[in-house]
Formats: C-alpha cells, sequence, structure tokens
C-alpha cells in the first residue's frame, strides 16, 4: 500500500503541514521560495530508502548463504553447517524481496526482528560447541546485534505510518494577469468562489473564521462542510482546514505571489485531504471525472478566465449536428 | 438552420441544426454572407486532427452581420458588417497583450486536452476540434462569435465580401509567413505550395521586398496564378527541386523557404511511400517532405517559415541540418487580430486584391462536394467561397 500513487501524488501516510514555515509578514516571498515544501516530503522519501536499504541488506546476506555457505560458516566461526546456512539464505531472500516490493515493509521490518532473534540463538548455540571460535562469533554476533536496532528501528517507523490514514496531497498553479492584491480580495469574497469552482454551489459566512459549503457530489447528491480558516495573510496567503465533524476532510491554502518582472501574479493552490472511502473512494472518483487534481487545475483556469476576461469560455449550449454515442457520452463529461 | 457538420473522414453533411444562442457577455452572433474552406479543413476532412466528434460544425473563414450582441459588447452593434478571425482571443491575458492572439490562454475549454500533446495550450478556434475548444464554426448560416470585441473587424460597404472574406485566415497567414522570413533587400524566398496561403505568402514577400519568389507546386493552375502575382515557379513533378533551386539562387540557396503545404505534403517514389505508410497506421502524424525539403534547401543562417499545419509528431526532420546550417525556424498558428487593420489597409488601398484566388462559388448546401473537389484539385480547384 505504501508505494501506491494517485495521479501524480504519492499517498501520504503521514498528516504534512503545509503551513508549517508561514512567511513573516513584512516579507513578500519570492515565488521559489515557496516551494521550499514541508519535511515530511522528505520523511516520506526516507522511509521508502529506509525500506530499500534493508531489502537489498537481506539479497545480499540471502545470497552469499545460499551460495557460499561454507566459506561463511568458517569466516564467521561456526564450522561446516551448509544445510543451516541455506535455510536462513533462503529465509533472507523471502524478506528481502517481500521488503522491495514495498507491500507492509513494517511487517517484513518485523519478520527481519525476529530473523536476527534466530540468527542469535543459532550464534549463541555455536559458541557451546567444542570447536567454537569465540572471537569470530563474538564478531558476527555483533554485526546481528546492529542489524537488528536497524530492524527494530525500521520497524517502529514503518508501523507508524501505516496506521495512520492515507492523505492525498495536490498542488496546482496558474498565473493570472492580476496583483496579488486583487486576487486575494476576489478570493476572500465567498460569492466569488462558486463562480470559479464548478462543483462548489454555495459557500456562506458562518463567522469570521468559519464558512459553509455545499458542493455537488458524484450521481446528483450534495456534500456539505464547514471550513475555518487558520491562515491569513493579507494579500499573499490563505489556508483552511475543515471541521472535525465534516463530512468530507480538507485541507487546503491559495497564495497570491507576484510574478516576475510585473507579470501578474502566481497562483498557487494546495490540498491535502482524505478520499471519501479511503483509496478506493478515490480510484473510484477518478474514473467517474471528479478527480480533485483536475478539479483544482480547471477551478484555477475559471479563475483566470474570469478575472482576465470577465466570463468563462465555454461552448455549453451551441448547436451541433446529431451525435454519435460515443461523442454523446464524451462531449458530455469531459470536453464540451 | 443549414450548418457544414462533419460526420466522419471524408463523410460531411449539411445538415439542420438549432440557431446558436449569447451564451457569454462578450458573444456575439453573426448572420454569414460568406465562408470559405480552408486547406487546413482538409486535414480534418482527412482525418488527421485529433478530437473531432460526429456532429461537429465545420469553418473558420468566415464573414457577416452582426444580428445580436452580448450585454458585454459595446464597439459593434446590430447590422455592422463584419470579418472575424479564426482563432479565439480575450484580448486580457498575457500573450494577447503581447499581440500573439493565437496563443490566447483563456478561449480555449478544453485547454488540459492539448496541454497533454502539446505541454500548453494555444487558443481555441472556430470549428477546429475539441481539441482546439470543440467551437462550433462558421460554414453556417449563423455563428456564435466569443470575445467579439476583440476579433470582429468591421469593413466598409465600398469592399465586396470576396474582397475581405480572407482577412479572417488565409491572407493574414501568408503575409505572417512573409513577415517571419525577415525580409532584406535583394532576398530570395522559395515557397512550397501555391494554394491560398502559399500565394498570398508570394504576394506579401513581393510587398514586403523581395526581389524573386520562387513558387514550387505540381498543379498547372496553382503554378500560373503564382507567375502572375510575379513568381518564378518550379513543377517538383518534373524537376529536382532542390538543386534547382540551388542553381537559380547562384549556389547559396534561398535566404528563406515557406512551407506552405503542411502535415499532407506529397512526394514521390520510396519517401513519399514510407511517409504515406507511416501515416496511415498513425506512426508518424504527418508527411513532413515539403518541411524537410525547405530545410535542406535554405541558405546558412536563413529563415524556415512554417504557416502550414501539423498537428503531432513528425519523422526523419534533418535537425543536423537546422543545427550545423543555423536555421531559424518559425512557425504558429496566425495571430490574424494583429494584422486584420493593416491588411485591410493595404486592400482599401489597392495593393492586393485577394478575391483573385477565388475558383468556385457555390452554395452552402454543396459543401459536400465542394470539399472532394477541393481535395481533389479537380476543376483546377484553388479556392471556395460558399454562400448560405
Amino acid at each position: 500500500m505504501v508505494m501506491e500513487t494517485y495521479g501524480q501524488s504519492a499517498v501520504r501516510p503521514r498528516r504534512p503541514e503545509p503551513w508549517a514555515h508561514p512567511a513573516e509578514a513584512s516579507h513578500e516571498p519570492h515565488w521559489h521560495e515557496e516551494y521550499a515544501y514541508e519535511p515530511s516530503e522528505h520523511r516520506w522519501l526516507d522511509d521508502q530508502r529506509l525500506t530499500q536499504a534493508l531489502g537489498w541488506f537481506s539479497i545480499g546476506i540471502g545470497l552469499t548463504e545460499l551460495l557460499a555457505p561454507r566459506a561463511l560458516g568458517r569466516a564467521i566461526g561456526v564450522g561446516d553447517h551448509p544445510a543451516v546456512f541455506r535455510m536462513l539464505g533462503v529465509r533472507e531472500l523471502v524478506s528481502g524481496a517481500c521488503l522491495l516490493s514495498g507491500r507492509s515493509p513494517a511487517v517484513w521490518a518485523w519478520s527481519r526482528v525476529a530473523g536476527d532473534a534466530m540468527d542469535l540463538t543459532l550464534l549463541g548455540a555455536a559458541l557451546r560447541a567444542p570447536k567454537a571460535q569465540a572471537e569470530r562469533i563474538a564478531v558476527a554476533g555483533a554485526v546481528v546485534l546492529g542489524a537488528a536496532a536497524l530492524d527494530v528501528y525500521a520497524g517502529q517507523r514503518l508501523m507508524r505510518r501505516e496506521i495512520s490514514p492515507p492523505q492525498v496531497r495536490v498542488s496546482e498553479v496558474v498565473s493570472i494577469n492580476a496583483s496579488p492584491e486583487e486576487l486575494y480580495t476576489f478570493w476572500k469574497k465567498l460569492d466569488n468562489l462558486p463562480r470559479f469552482m464548478q462543483h462548489v454551489q454555495s459557500v456562506s459566512r458562518t463567522n469570521d473564521r468559519i464558512s459553509h459549503w455545499v458542493a455537488k457530489a458524484p450521481a446528483g447528491a450534495t456534500i456539505e462542510w464547514d471550513a475555518e480558516i487558520i491562515d491569513d495573510q493579507p494579500n499573499a496567503r490563505l489556508g483552511w482546514r475543515t471541521l472535525p465533524d465534516s463530512e468530507i476532510r480538507h485541507e487546503g491554502a491559495v497564495s497570491f505571489v507576484r510574478g516576475a518582472g510585473g507579470r501578474g501574479s502566481i497562483v498557487h493552490c494546495e490540498l491535502f485531504y482524505q478520499p471519501p472511502v479511503g483509496r478506493l473512494g478515490a480510484a473510484l472518483s477518478s474514473l467517474l471525472g471528479e478527480e480533485p487534481r483536475k478539479q483544482i487545475n480547471d477551478d484555477l483556469r475559471r479563475l483566470k478566465q474570469l478575472i482576465e476576461t470577465g466570463e468563462v469560455a465555454t461552448t455549453l449550449g451551441q448547436p451541433a449536428g446529431r451525435r454519435s454515442l460515443i461523442g454523446r457520452v464524451a462531449l458530455g463529461r469531459r470536453l464540451q | 438552420m443549414r450548418a457544414v457538420c462533419w460526420h466522419g473522414v471524408h463523410d460531411v453533411g449539411v445538415e439542420d441544426v438549432p440557431e446558436p444562442s449569447i451564451l457569454n457577455p462578450r458573444d456575439a452572433i453573426v448572420r454569414v454572407t460568406a465562408t470559405a474552406i480552408c486547406g487546413s479543413d482538409l486535414h480534418l476532412y482527412d482525418g488527421y486532427i485529433p478530437g473531432m466528434f460526429r456532429g461537429d460544425i465545420l469553418g473558420h473563414e468566415f464573414m457577416g452581420e452582426v444580428v445580436e450582441i452580448g450585454r458585454g459588447i459595446s464597439n459593434l452593434s446590430v447590422g455592422d458588417r463584419v470579418v472575424v478571425p479564426f482563432p479565439i482571443s480575450c484580448g486580457g491575458c498575457y500573450f494577447c497583450e503581447r499581440e500573439m492572439y493565437s496563443l490566447c490562454e483563456n478561449s480555449n475549454p478544453n485547454a488540459a486536452v492539448a496541454e497533454k500533446l502539446w505541454g500548453y495550450s494555444p487558443a481555441g478556434l472556430f470549428g477546429y476540434s475539441h481539441m482546439l475548444g470543440g467551437y462550433a464554426g462558421g460554414q453556417a448560416e449563423y455563428v456564435r462569435v466569443p470575445f467579439a470585441d476583440v476579433g470582429p473587424i468591421k469593413v466598409p460597404e465600398s469592399l465586396s465580401d470576396e474582397q475581405v472574406l480572407f482577412l479572417s485566415d488565409i491572407l493574414p497567414t501568408g503575409y505572417m509567413a512573409a513577415e517571419n522570413c525577415n525580409i532584406q533587400e535583394g532576398d530570395t524566398i522559395a515557397v512550397w505550395g501555391c494554394g491560398p496561403v502559399g500565394l498570398f505568402s508570394i504576394k506579401s514577400a513581393l510587398l514586403l521586398g523581395a526581389e524573386r519568389v520562387i513558387a514550387i507546386d505540381r498543379f498547372p493552375e496553382r503554378l500560373r496564378k503564382a507567375r502572375s502575382i510575379g513568381a518564378e515557379t518550379v513543377n517538383y513533378e518534373s524537376s529536382d527541386v532542390l538543386s534547382l533551386l540551388k542553381e537559380m539562387t547562384g549556389g547559396r540557396g534561398p535566404d528563406a523557404c515557406i512551407d506552405a503545404v503542411g502535415m499532407e505534403a506529397h512526394a514521390h517514389g520510396p519517401v513519399g511511400a514510407y511517409d504515406r505508410a507511416k501515416q496511415v497506421i498513425r506512426l508518424s502524424t504527418g508527411r513532413p517532405n515539403v518541411l524537410r525539403q525547405a530545410i535542406t534547401a535554405c541558405r546558412k543562417g536563413g529563415v524556415v517559415s512554417v504557416p502550414g499545419v501539423y498537428g503531432g509528431f513528425i519523422d526523419k526532420l534533418p535537425f543536423g541540418a537546422v543545427m550545423n546550417k543555423a536555421i531559424t525556424i518559425k512557425s504558429g498558428q496566425t495571430h490574424v487580430q494583429r494584422y486584420m487593420r493593416p491588411l485591410l489597409e493595404r486592400i482599401e488601398r489597392g495593393d492586393i486584391d485577394p478575391s483573385f484566388v477565388i475558383t468556385h462559388r457555390l452554395n452552402l448546401d454543396d459543401a459536400p462536394d465542394a470539399y472532394e473537389i477541393f481535395k481533389n484539385k479537380e476543376e483546377d480547384c484553388v479556392k471556395v467561397v460558399l454562400r448560405p
């Protein structure tokens, strides 16, 4: 599940905090500073790298045990037990392959801890054998203990992320021929939002920080939620989060940054959400054309059209000749 | 109303469809008095432009009378006689502000589709596939014109429809192709294709100061028209174009080359067969034989200007020649709005009478036959004008 992706956004293991490093009020950020994303992005990559490293480590040891059991036995001072080493080798290869497959890496990291315990037990037994080379066995034991410590750390870390709910992040950007001030003011006026957010039917003000949203959902239903403003930097950035008891939960932020050379503004919108019914719901809504990434992209495009031209370009309602069935389906959905 | 609808490859029909209505404040409705079939309509007819659906109304060269305006329109009135440019442009985006109207960021409602193929979407066009907006075209009795305060130009009654109709596309397209050649005194320009755009490129190149224009085609009528406006001509069926161009230019090559043919170029022998086969099985979406020749023929440091339409991917392009000969390639859908006013003035002054390209005047109802005649160049066809 960890490797699963949704659109181009990785399914997030942990709840990220996109506004963890707000720009200082007096300092207007240059656009590329905005792209210094949250540390959890690196965290996710680290997890992936850790899993991969453990996997290849297992495979390396497994191959050695399988292909050169006698040499290995002599090297670590336990004598000639090729059958035992080959069995251990198969075990290492299995857990290595499973780690590299990316499915439930926490389980396989813990399985490596169990394997380490088995190895230590066998080394202990070997130590008591009459011809044991204690020094070499001690070195091997230290190596296994080190690996075990790493495995325990990995198991804990990977397990933590598997039990937290998946998060999807989408991020889209558009350049608009208007100042950050105009765009911020336009966005803050809640009546304006349904004019370019295609799926939003209405947004009403509950109080200074909280607003109530009604949106169209698949199959003609509606979906409602309350959102609170959690980051408000005039003419620069707005961040919001749904209230805990909402039907759907998400966090988002939109920032307005002056473009280089006075070329309007760069509007960057970022959304973190939990799909309505988990990842299956996300996949399903994607099939139905309700994918959030596309929605945000389309919405930003409509915002741009509205600001720059005063209207949203459309062909809905124009004449056409007889359509084929395929044409009716295609034109009714994605295209106009 | 009657409208020319695309039914599939090599299949268009005149259908009875609902009349268009104002959908946005900056729309106008135009009653079409004259419309034309463009060479680029043949790419739709032959099925080489993706995103066409059965029932789409064709046509992007048209003019007529304003019969209705949206509440956002103040520069036009009902009754105005206008020519409408084929790109739909908002006038307010980065590109429109810089007069790159065919690259308007706001007029293609299906921009996401074009972005998948090209990275970024150009402007929406009339009657030219859903990838480029899916706007109903002007080969109809009425047409809805979005951003009518930016595109349409009012034309004086003293000029006939046939004199001004081509301001909508092919005259500015030929002119921009020549302008892109950065013509200097004494230059020789080679033009591949003596269809309407090629002919207007020839005329424009001469107007812009070219000393000589060499025109390349195979149809006698087209070559005759090219000669009549001042070009020297080469029939590519009876001569080796590359060596002839070299000879005609003193061994240096033309200073600029114009590809006014595009993705359905004809070629002989194995190269032609190879291109055709790849296009048929969609390994390549164009037959770029003219572009290859233009790049090879062009003098070092020269310009290859490409008004001809290409849609997707082409093959065996001699890019080594582009790089090592320091060739500049200039292309693009025409920024028609930029050229309409100055070209209208040239027509009024009598510098150019674009109606010389017209060979066929037919009724809108004859459109299916007209497409066939134009495609096959029957009856010496160069340009078809349809009257609703």
